[in-house]
């Protein structure tokens, strides 16, 4: 290891070194002030290390992560979205009787294992850092163990992820056999190594397997059916992490697995892949259409938009990579303002979840309900918000590749999904009669100063997303596929 | 700059009249009428000065045109440019919003801020739809209408307002999102044949492309601007809407959002899509002409007094259809006299049936009758809105529908026969609206109040703009007149480059040539 190794490491020490301080800290003093004070400071620093880092990249850090300009950009992301997360959590802990400081433990060693991700290039070191994720999450999501719909969440999250984990370790397994290899690029493209016994068998088995322990994570169809539970019973800082940092760091895995190193031109793959999509994208909107609760809604309108990624992935080729890169950003400046307002509206009593709780919301939190409303339009993808920009840059993708008949689902399943998105800003219109309200709740400093960032997030990327643009150019899609 | 100006200055005019509603209410409602006077204003000097009242005419096509980066990476810009056509429909955009807010003054009491925060928001999209020269920023706008909208109408509407609206928005973004897809599309088509990468519309116009290729994206357009209009057999979202919709809404709704439909067809589709469009120009007159007697039919039958009058729109409308289509130039002036008489007649009809309401608390038309002799001023006006919607000669809707039906005789004589049966209908279903409301023997209980000053110069002025376009529309089809020609010439050229070679029968270099085509009123208004 060279000195310019540990400077391309950076990010990751600055944030193993913040868990330890804040494991450090826990044990002298308790106060969620310092504890909270101290990982957005962590946060922070790794986000500008990231720019130190990019100074030596692309760099090779032995035969296990590369980090390149796209690690870089998708660390970037993970990271804004981990302080975000961070932020919101503060205000929603704050209202709870309970010990809070260990959450943020939590928080950093799932976002060391979401950033090594997107870095990985080997299968050991992708499952190594998907684990430290996962397995950080099971806490995050039963963190309230008093509530029964977070302790159930949280188990039946243990389970599945472990499933899938099973299945992803068993698929590289086979794949080793097939090529004699666990480096992800050389999978394909090298032919295979010594020691492969070279049976496609084995290939197409093992990339199946690799597939479904993937689309496990990222929820699309017929992997899906934990999400919806898991989203309502995860406290709802909890959920945006679990729709931002953990579906972005594994799709991020799957761009680099699928689209630089090629992986979708093997035959099937595609094939499967674009079933997954279509299929995906209209179950996810036409299940959320059924929903009256806005946390399980949120849950199935995120299986839809991962089938849009896939669109973005499978239309192959660099603009592929700016598609994705685009879609996610704004995907994630959306679903985080979109929990973090659920996190500020709720009090002490429970989470605030249900559509009829959101009845005279614009009247009652004007600004709470400005923020959820933007978030709602930009997952629509309607234009002056960054859902719009994500949307027409993968229609680009998909057209320019012509996978028309996906970009027509897209189209159709996307008109399918208004109406559930409509019905939650008219509830917020509509007068507060005698029916249930929400509790009068002050929201944190923190928490409102986090939405407010957010909210101009949706609205910059919307409006003038050129510089944005500029950054995923020199970054994220200016790594080449091989 | 002056046309960032019209965009931006309506979007500060929206925030303006929001933060004056929370110093007090009626204050949002002056501040909303200062920003559409000063709007207005400003257009008639932009008119007076380009189109050869005053001084020279502009030379080039566009009076003014502008443009600034905007996603450099993909080619979109800010790029506007203000040209006839798109003139008269600013215009009409500022003069009917002002007329909408006017409309509003008793009507609305609740949230009053944010009432005219969407409606000047609204007011503002639809002049960036009219002024956008680059594609992705038409749809910017295009899309930027309808949450203003949806709240206008899910928040202050009537009793199914959240129906209403959804069914709008839901339709009205199934078709955007064709028009998304087609975008993109022409866009790859052009840049990856040219290299350029671009949106804008004056680089795509005349882009080369398989026929087949050239139609199904033209579908996508024809989707979208066809749900606005909007045309037959996808209509059904109108009726609710404009009949849910607060007064204001309804104006914006029939005077201004089916016109961007309308303005659609002739600025995009047409021009873009020659040869698919004169493929489907058969097609699409027939839809016109099932529009008009369609949409008369229903109008006949309706209970509802906002209902009867969206029902027209839907026969107003087929006309501009049938007049895009037929695409000589005596069509197409008469499909934009149409666009501004219409918007004024139906306005104002609107505007009556929400003055009904506030009066009678209902919109049933069973439960009227007689009320000419409790409001005979209203009744009055009530009659002459009505007069001119059935297309009474020396009122604008005349002028508009005598060209439509001149232009499409010279295309086909069968839709021009057929839709002039719409004549007769309008005149069926106007004078049953006559009656149904104002003649007969008064009902009702205890005294109505008739017009008061304030509607009452609102009505004159609308009607005395349809005499003006009904007597001498003469300014009016000068000034469309180069612009119209512009989308022929670009219609015809791009034709014969996309290579189709048949020189075809009707559509859009039919026979006449466009100086002839201008016969009824010679340059001295002379007929």
């Amino acid at each position: 290891m060279t000195p310019a190794d540990f400077t391309a490491l950076l990010p990751y020490l600055i944030l193993a070194g913040s868990a330890v301080a804040v494991l450090l800290s826990i044990t002298v003093v308790r106060s969620h002030r310092l504890t909270a004070g101290l990982t957005l400071a962590g946060l922070a620093l790794a986000l500008a290390a990231l720019l130190v880092a990019a100074s030596v990249a692309p760099r090779a850090v032995t035969t296990l992560v590369e980090v390149d300009g796209f690690t870089i950009f998708f660390d970037g992301l993970l990271l804004a979205a981990a302080f975000a997360t961070a932020g919101l959590s503060y205000g929603y802990l704050e209202r709870r009787r309970i010990r809070r400081e260990e959450f943020y433990l939590l928080l950093l060693t799932a976002t060391l294992g979401g950033c090594v991700l997107p870095a990985s290039v080997h299968f050991a070191s992708l499952f190594l850092s998907l684990e430290l994720l996962t397995v950080s999450l099971y806490g995050m999501i039963a963190y309230l163990r008093t509530e029964p719909d977070g302790v159930e969440a949280g188990i039946k999250y243990l389970i599945l992820a472990a499933v899938s984990s099973a299945f992803l370790l068993f698929g590289a397994a086979l794949i080793y056999a097939d090529r004699g290899t666990l480096m992800l690029g050389r999978i394909l493209l090298m032919g295979s190594a010594p020691g492969g016994v070279q049976h496609p068998v084995l290939m197409a088995a093992g990339l199946g397997m690799v597939l479904v322990g993937i689309g496990f994570k990222l929820a699309v169809v017929p992997f899906h059916m934990w999400v919806p539970d898991i989203y309502q019973g995860a406290p709802a800082p909890v959920a945006a992490f679990l729709a931002t940092v953990s579906k972005g760091a594994v799709f991020a895995v799957l761009i680099r697995f699928f689209s630089l190193y090629a992986v979708a031109s093997v035959p099937g793959v595609y094939t499967a892949l674009a079933v997954i999509a279509a299929v995906s994208m209209f179950a996810g909107n036409w299940l959320a259409l059924l929903q009256t609760n806005v946390k399980r809604l949120l849950a199935y309108s995120s299986i839809a938009h991962f089938g849009y990624l896939l669109v973005a992935l499978l239309a192959a080729g660099a603009n592929s990579v700016t598609a994705a890169a685009v879609y996610l950003a704004a995907y994630f400046v959306t679903i985080l303002a979109a929990f973090g307002v659920i996190a500020a509206v709720s009090g002490s009593g429970g989470e605030v979840q249900e559509l009829e709780e959101y009845r005279g919301l614009f009247w009652r939190r004007p600004g709470a309900a400005f923020v959820l409303t933007a978030a709602l339009i930009s997952l629509i993808g309607i234009p002056l918000t960054a859902g719009f920009i994500g949307k027409a840059y993968i229609l680009l993708a998909g057209v320019g590749s012509a996978v028309w008949l996906l970009a027509l689902v897209l189209v159709v399943s996307s008109a399918i999904g208004l109406y559930y998105y409509l019905r939650v800003i008219l509830k917020m219109t509509q007068q507060l009669e005698a029916g249930p309200g929400l509790p009068a709740v002050a929201v944190s400093r923190l928490a409102s100063i986090v939405l407010a960032v957010l909210a101009l997030g949706i609205l910059w990327l919307g409006v003038y997303p050129a510089p944005f643009l500029e950054i995923i150019q020199r970054t994220a899609s200016s790594v080449l596929p091989f | 700059m002056i046309l960032f100006f019209l965009v931006l200055w309506l979007l500060l005019g929206a925030f303006l009249a929001w933060g004056a509603g929370r110093v007090r209410p009626d204050l949002s409602r002056w501040v909303s009428i200062f920003f559409l006077a000063v709007q207005t204003i400003v257009l008639i000097v932009l008119w007076v000065e380009n189109s050869g009242m005053a001084g020279p005419l502009p030379q080039g096509r566009w009076w003014v045109e502008a443009s600034q980066p905007w996603i450099s990476q993909l080619g979109a810009s800010f790029h506007f440019g203000l040209d006839g056509l798109s003139l008269v429909l600013c215009l009409l955009t500022s003069a009917l919003g002002i007329f909408s807010v006017a409309a509003s003054w008793k009507g609305i009491q609740e949230r009053i801020g944010f009432f005219h925060f969407n409606v000047l928001w609204v007011l503002a999209a639809l002049t960036g739809i009219f002024l956008a020269l680059d594609l992705l920023l038409f749809y910017f706008f295009w899309e930027l209408i309808l949450i203003p909208l949806y709240l206008l109408i899910g928040i202050w509407g009537h009793e199914n307002r959240s129906y209403a609206a959804l069914k709008f928005f839901i339709f009205t973004q199934a078709g955007g999102l064709f028009l998304l897809l087609s975008t993109v599309g022409l866009y790859l088509v052009h840049g990856n044949g040219t290299g350029v990468y671009t949106f804008d519309y004056l680089q795509l116009l005349g882009t080369a492309m398989p026929v087949q290729t050239a139609f199904w994206l033209m579908l996508g357009f024809g989707l979208a601007f066809a749900v606005k209009l909007p045309v037959v057999p996808i209509h059904s979202w109108l009726p609710d809407a404009h009949a849910e919709a607060p007064t204001a809404g309804s104006v914006i709704l029939a005077g201004l959002v089916l016109k961007a439909g309308a303005y659609g067809f002739l600025r995009f589709l047409i021009p873009l899509f020659p040869g698919p469009a004169h493929t489907i120009a058969p097609l699409a007159m027939a839809l016109g002409v099932v529009g008009i007697l369609y949409g008369a039919i229903l109008a006949f039958a309706q209970t509802d007094l906002k209902r009867m009058i969206a029902y027209t729109s839907v026969s107003h409308m087929g006309f501009v259809l049938l007049g895009a289509f037929a695409g000589n130039a005596f069509a197409l002036q008469g499909a934009v006299v149409i666009i501004l008489s219409h918007g004024l007649s139906t306005g104002a009809l609107f505007i009556m049936a929400g003055g009904l309401q506030d009066r009678l608390h209902t919109r049933d038309l069973s439960k009227m009758g007689g009320l000419w002799s409790v409001m005979p001023k209203m009744g009055g006006f009530g009659l002459f809105f009505a007069l001119a919607s059935l297309g009474l000669p020396g009122l604008g809707n005349f002028v508009g529908e005598l060209l439509v039906l001149l232009g499409t005789y010279q295309v086909s004589v069968v839709a021009a026969v057929f839709a002039t049966l719409g004549f007769i209908a309008a005149m069926v279903y106007s004078l049953w609206l006559v009656q149904r409301v104002f003649t007969g023997k008064y009902t009702g209980d205890g005294k109505v109040a008739d017009l008061d000053g304030r509607e009452f110069v609102l009505f004159a002025v609308q009607a005395l703009a349809l005499i003006v376009l009904g007597l001498y529309p003469q300014p009016i089809l000068n000034t469309v007149r180069p612009a119209l020609a512009n989308i022929q010439s670009d219609a015809s050229i791009s034709l014969q480059q996309s290579g189709s070679a048949s020189v075809p029968d009707l559509g859009f270099i039919a026979r006449d040539n466009v100086d002839a085509a201008v016969l009824p009123f010679d340059a001295e208004g002379r007929p």
